[in-house]
């Protein structure tokens, strides 16, 4: 950027002038000589800061806006390429696994434990994977920013166990049945249970279900000697149920399900295929359709991507974002600069300044 | 009498920002309410639905209350409760900028500038009204004995100085009577107290500075108060020494004008009143057969010459008179009730049938830079109002002299006089017509009222009184009394202006209680109105840096700290009501509470509080370009207008960083911890820009303040990241890993500022205020606006004429002013002159009535 020094000479000439005999007198009386650090002090009590002035020239201001476009339409580019290379494969399947019959009353089907929820879906790759290929689920009008939500859980139980018996922050799932419920609180509870699993060729395709969770949640945030306990036991179950035998350190799904979302539309990780997908294969997914969206209209859909280095997953708004940005500043340079020619007015003339005044009122 | 209870004083910008505050807090309300119906209203719709919030079926009637109370706990920071803070904080400041301003020092008395109130500064920026005393504040205070007129005959009128006058000097060693009796009344007619000096001459202690002068007038004319030993007096002259005993001592008080002693002459018995005062008490009680005229023609001389003038009367008592009188004295001395009052009464039956002996002219120079001050001051848009005890025609030269007043054709002075209320109306209503008449043209109209006309005008006359002091932008007002000096103030802040009075001593003392902003000059009159002032200077003319820097920094640094304040808060309540659109209406909070509360705290704090350094203009440009006040005076800086500016740029800044990080963010990034972190990011980015944009000087302080609090606010994060217990644990290490966090961040900053900066450049440049032009002139000359000969001739009243401005001697100078009207300050004495109307003139008795009234009233 570009500073202007003002060297405020005239002031300080000035100054230095009108208080040499101050000074002078001052001097005598308390510093003999004055010490670099005082005679910043010094300028500081008489408002006297060496400064500069930051002025909106038109070259200052039409060249940043300049600059500005001129970067931020390639690294918009970049961006949108880089989106743009995600392959990325989204597939609504709550309306697909839906029996045909249960068509006009969705809920009655999802609570009715004897209707099969198994459901398959063909996914045809339409481009070369490259793996690792994130498997996410995507829940959309999913409240997890709610409040009576977001805040039913209780880190410290989930990191000490039993040991930990404040949790009351875990209404309305704290007890079930007269016993503390590990993890206690709504988000555990409502966990997500569908389940999926890939065939490809005939084959099941593995998918890498461990490091899905965030390693500090496993290190540090999920106590390793903790398991469930009490957990689902109520009269209403919500989602997921949990192995009791495995600590909860080691219970992924349950760790990426806990990281609240801030939006009510998101995806969460399911596992990684960590094979190539070839273009035109297709694979088949079977789906356990299990988890209740049906009562309020929530949406889920299977996503297979990429990523790559840049964005991580597929996102095109900060390419788009950035091209956008950087063509409307370099529209608004050229526009100052037109501005600025047309109006080359006599610069500083001070002739016409004339001082309006507030007329007393009468 | 000269003391009332200070009122606790609120500067308009405080008043401004409270009233802000009241706009905000009623937005507030609306928006919880709005909020709040609209959150029970989704809840009882769509959160029903919502199996995994498991809302009871059944809930108690509370239950509709807690969706808004959830959202006033988010919105209650709308209201910045850090603005009392940091205004406290930078108000100090201000004021230690004052104190420590080299450029206010007086050299000559060694003493600072002090501001003991340190919570107005701002007002100072937003004066409209100076009101000024005469004695000790434009002028030095320092009195000298110049001339005299003893029985018709002129003293000091050749060579200015009645002391080297060989007439006088002649007159003296030939005893003659009256030449005597006036020297004695100099001597001894006070309450001056003789010392020994470490020198071993006598120095004299005197609670009036006029005392002490005619006392070492008389010292250095033979006649010499050696001693005070009691009541008795000793009196040495020409080597005789003289002893009096003081009888009685008839107190000056500012309603009565003059003071008398009884004294008994030891040597042969005989008792004596001396008085001396003001020419309007003194001559109107001169006994019956003696020729005034000759004293009315000095006084108005002497008046013309800008000198202050004392009469001198005497009368030898009877034993009998002053035994039965110095019994009703002695009664009313001990009255409980209405002591003063009865005590003036008492008094007036004593001072009567004068012999008068002559008139005193004492010299009062005008203090250095006082006329230079008014100019500017002037110019910067400020009216003033010269309230003085002292008479008319003193006053109106001191005035002229010191370019308070144009003389004409340039200015043009009106008088408001009478003795009657019907007078005084008419004189007020005529006053009127005549401004009005010319206020197309460019004249300074200035306007003249004694005590007498004021106190009608006052009690009977408020509502013309008021208009005519709007119309007019000068007014002097001679022979004031300490409560009318207050009662001028009150009426000008009635009419919302911002007043500063400025005064000396203990009668300006009530007056800078009740203006706006009381201003002390710590002079020789003692400190009591420094003590009870809001500031003390030194000289008068530090009042011009006092309101061209001080002040007007002060009010600009205030505007933009206090809606700056606004402004962060707004932005975080925004983005927080955004978020509570997409979490369901329930009042859920983005950000966690500790970036919360160290949102108020740490980080957006401290870059803003340097903007006690900043300065738009140069202080030199703005003593050059008073005018520029201008600004601050309308309240240009800070009024619900550039409120709403800044109200819009939070909610636009607020959609901003919203919006992006939502979309930058979306999917699989959209992690609570995360997102919330990526917002409060892009909000303390763009603090730092706005301050940037909106900080005119740059010193190294707001560098290391705006950077450096960047760089802090990564730094706490960064240890946060690290504590595992806490919330947002390694949050901050995956975002600054992320290549997205960087790209979103950067484009908020530009999304944000871009719009910004355009307006403000397109602005700056074509739609430019007065401050842009001047900024660019700034630039243009690399800061320097004049050359330094230029700046010398202005900013250097030191260098600029050592001697300061004295009055013109001048003789021979027709009457200033050919006014309009007939009622000038001449004419009314002319004709005062020639016809002496005792009958008319005796404002002592009513005057004290009205006082006595005034008195009970505000009892």
């Amino acid at each position: 950027m570009e500073m202007i020094h003002v060297e405020e000479i005239s002031t300080s000439a000035l100054r230095s002038r009108q208080i040499s005999s101050i000074h002078h007198l001052r001097q005598i009386s308390f510093t003999p000589k004055r010490s670099k650090k005082s005679e910043v002090i010094y300028k500081f009590t008489q408002q006297n800061l060496h400064a500069c002035k930051l002025s909106l020239t038109p070259q200052l201001v039409i060249s940043l806006f300049l600059l500005m476009g001129i970067i931020f339409v390639p690294i918009g580019f970049v961006a949108l390429h880089a989106s743009r290379s995600v392959v990325e494969i989204v597939n609504r399947y709550d309306t697909e696994c839906m029996p045909d019959e249960f068509k006009s009353n969705k809920v009655a089907y999802i609570q009715d434990i004897s209707v099969s929820k198994n459901c398959t879906l063909a996914i045809k790759i339409p481009k070369f994977m490259k793996a690792p290929i994130h498997i996410y689920y995507q829940l959309d009008n999913y409240y997890q920013n709610h409040r009576r939500y977001v805040k039913s859980r209780n880190d410290k139980q989930l990191q000490y166990g039993l040991h930990y018996i404040q949790t009351s922050s875990c209404m309305p799932e704290e007890y079930s049945n007269g016993y503390p419920i590990v993890p206690c609180g709504l988000v555990a509870w409502s966990m997500f249970n569908d389940t999926y699993s890939f065939v490809r060729h005939g084959a099941p395709l593995f998918i890498n279900r461990k490091n899905i969770s965030w390693k500090s949640d496993r290190d540090h945030k999920f106590g390793e000697k903790i398991f469930p306990f009490n957990f689902q036991n109520g009269t209403l179950i919500g989602g997921k149920t949990l192995d009791p035998t495995i600590p909860l350190s080691e219970q992924e799904d349950l760790m990426v399900w806990m990281r609240a979302s801030a939006l009510p539309s998101f995806r969460k990780i399911y596992g990684r295929i960590e094979d190539d997908l070839d273009a035109d294969e297709v694979v088949f997914v079977n789906i356990g359709n299990n988890y209740n969206t049906y009562t309020f209209g929530g949406k889920k859909k299977l996503v297979l991507s990429t990523s790559n280095m840049l964005l991580g997953g597929k996102n095109d708004f900060l390419g788009l974002s950035y091209i956008t940005t950087g063509f409307s500043c370099i529209f608004l340079a050229v526009f100052f600069a037109l501005l600025h020619v047309k109006n080359q007015r006599p610069d500083h003339d001070t002739s016409h300044f004339s001082w309006t005044r507030k007329n007393t009122i009468s | 009498m000269s003391r009332g209870i200070p009122e606790p004083k609120l500067t308009a910008v405080d008043a401004m920002i409270d009233k802000l505050t009241g706009a905000i807090f009623l937005f507030q309300i609306v928006v919880v309410v709005v909020l709040g119906i609209a959150g029970n209203v989704w809840k009882d719709t769509e959160a029903r639905k919502l199996w995994y919030v498991m809302y009871p079926i059944e809930k108690p009637w509370y239950e509709l209350l807690i969706i808004p109370l959830r959202f006033e706990l988010l919105c209650s920071i709308m209201i910045p409760i850090s603005i009392k803070v940091s205004l406290d904080l930078v108000k100090g400041l201000y004021a230690k900028f004052i104190d420590w301003d080299e450029l206010m020092y007086d050299l000559e008395t060694k003493t600072p500038s002090h501001a003991t109130n340190t919570a107005i500064s701002e007002d100072l920026g937003q004066v409209e009204y100076i009101l000024t005393d005469k004695t000790g504040t434009l002028t030095e205070n320092k009195m000298v004995f110049k001339r005299c007129c003893i029985s018709g005959t002129y003293y000091g009128n050749e060579s200015g100085d009645a002391l080297k006058d060989i007439s006088l000097l002649d007159a003296i060693s030939g005893n003659t009577p009256d030449v005597i009796r006036f020297l004695m009344i100099m001597a001894i007619c006070n309450t001056v107290v003789p010392v020994k000096c470490s020198t071993g001459n006598i120095c004299y202690k005197a609670q009036s500075q006029d005392e002490e002068a005619l006392v070492n007038a008389a010292n250095l004319l033979h006649m010499s108060l050696t001693n005070k030993n009691g009541s008795v007096l000793d009196v040495n002259f020409n080597g005789r020494m003289i002893q009096y005993e003081i009888l009685d001592i008839l107190e000056f008080t500012s309603d009565r004008k003059r003071m008398s002693v009884v004294v008994k002459d030891l040597q042969n018995g005989v008792i004596l009143l001396l008085t001396k005062g003001a020419d309007e008490v003194i001559l109107p009680y001169a006994s019956h057969g003696q020729q005034v005229r000759i004293f009315f023609d000095a006084v108005e001389q002497y008046a013309q010459l800008g000198l202050r003038t004392l009469c001198f009367g005497c009368r030898e008592l009877e034993d009998d008179e002053y035994r039965n009188w110095a019994s009703l004295f002695k009664e009313a001395n001990s009255t409980l009730i209405d002591r003063e009052w009865k005590l003036a009464e008492v008094c007036q039956k004593l001072e009567r049938d004068l012999k008068i002996i002559g008139v005193t002219a004492i010299e009062d120079r005008l203090q250095e830079g006082v006329t230079e001050t008014i100019e500017t001051l002037r110019k910067a848009g400020i009216n003033f109002w010269m309230l003085t005890g002292d008479k008319q025609s003193t006053a109106i030269q001191i005035a002229l002299s010191c370019n308070f007043i144009s003389p004409e054709p340039k200015g043009q002075l009106l008088m408001i006089t009478g003795k009657t209320v019907d007078e005084v109306l008419q004189s007020i209503e005529r006053i009127l017509l005549t401004i009005r008449i010319t206020t197309s043209e460019p004249k300074e109209v200035a306007f003249v009222v004694d005590g007498w006309a004021l106190e009608i005008a006052l009690r009977y006359h408020k509502s013309e009184f008021t208009s005519l002091a709007i119309l007019s932008r000068t007014a002097i007002c001679c022979r004031t009394t300490p409560s009318q000096k207050a009662q001028l103030v009150a009426l000008l802040k009635s009419c919302d202006y911002r007043t500063l009075a400025i005064g000396d001593g203990g009668n300006d003392v009530r007056m800078i209680q009740h203006a706006d902003i009381g201003v002390g000059i710590s002079g020789r009159e003692g400190l009591q109105a420094a003590r009870a002032a809001d500031y003390s200077i030194g000289k008068f003319r530090f009042l011009k840096r006092l309101i061209l820097v001080h002040g007007r920094y002060s009010y600009n640094r205030t505007a933009f700290l206090s809606q700056y304040s606004f402004y962060k808060s707004l932005l975080i309540c925004f983005i927080q009501i955004l978020f509570s659109l997409i979490s369901g209406m329930s009042g859920s909070s983005l950000f966690n509470s500790f970036s919360l509360m160290a949102y108020n705290v740490f980080y957006t704090s401290i870059p803003v509080l340097t903007s006690v350094l900043d300065k738009d203009l140069s202080e030199n440009t703005v003593m050059q370009n008073p005018q520029i006040l201008f600004y601050c005076q309308a309240g240009r800086i800070l009024n619900p207008s550039t409120f709403a500016g800044w109200f819009f740029r939070s909610l636009f800044h607020a959609v901003v960083v919203f919006m992006i990080t939502v979309h930058a963010y979306s999917d699989e990034k959209c992690e609570l911890e995360e997102l919330s972190m990526v917002v409060l990011s892009g909000c303390i980015w763009l603090q730092a820009f706005v301050v940037v944009i909106e900080t005119n000087s740059f010193t190294l302080v707001q560098h290391l303040a705006i950077w450096g609090n960047l760089v802090g606010f990564y730094i706490i994060n960064y240890i946060l990241s690290a504590i595992p217990s806490v919330g947002m644990y390694t949050i901050m290490f995956r975002l600054c890993r992320q290549p997205s966090y960087w790209i979103t961040l950067f484009l908020i900053v530009a999304l944000g500022m871009g719009p910004v900066l355009a307006i403000k450049y397109f602005r700056y440049t074509y739609r430019p205020s007065k401050i842009n032009t001047l900024q660019q002139e700034e630039r243009f000359h690399g800061g320097r606006i004049l050359t330094i000969e230029e700046c010398e001739s202005q900013e250097n009243p030191l260098e600029k004429d050592l001697s300061p401005v004295t009055i013109v001697h001048n003789k021979n100078r027709n009457p200033v002013y050919e006014p309009l009207l007939s009622d000038s300050p001449t004419a009314t004495r002319r004709s005062l002159g020639t016809s002496i109307n005792f009958d008319s003139f005796q404002p002592i008795q009513p005057r004290f009535f009205s006082s006595h009234l005034r008195n009970l009233k505000s009892n």
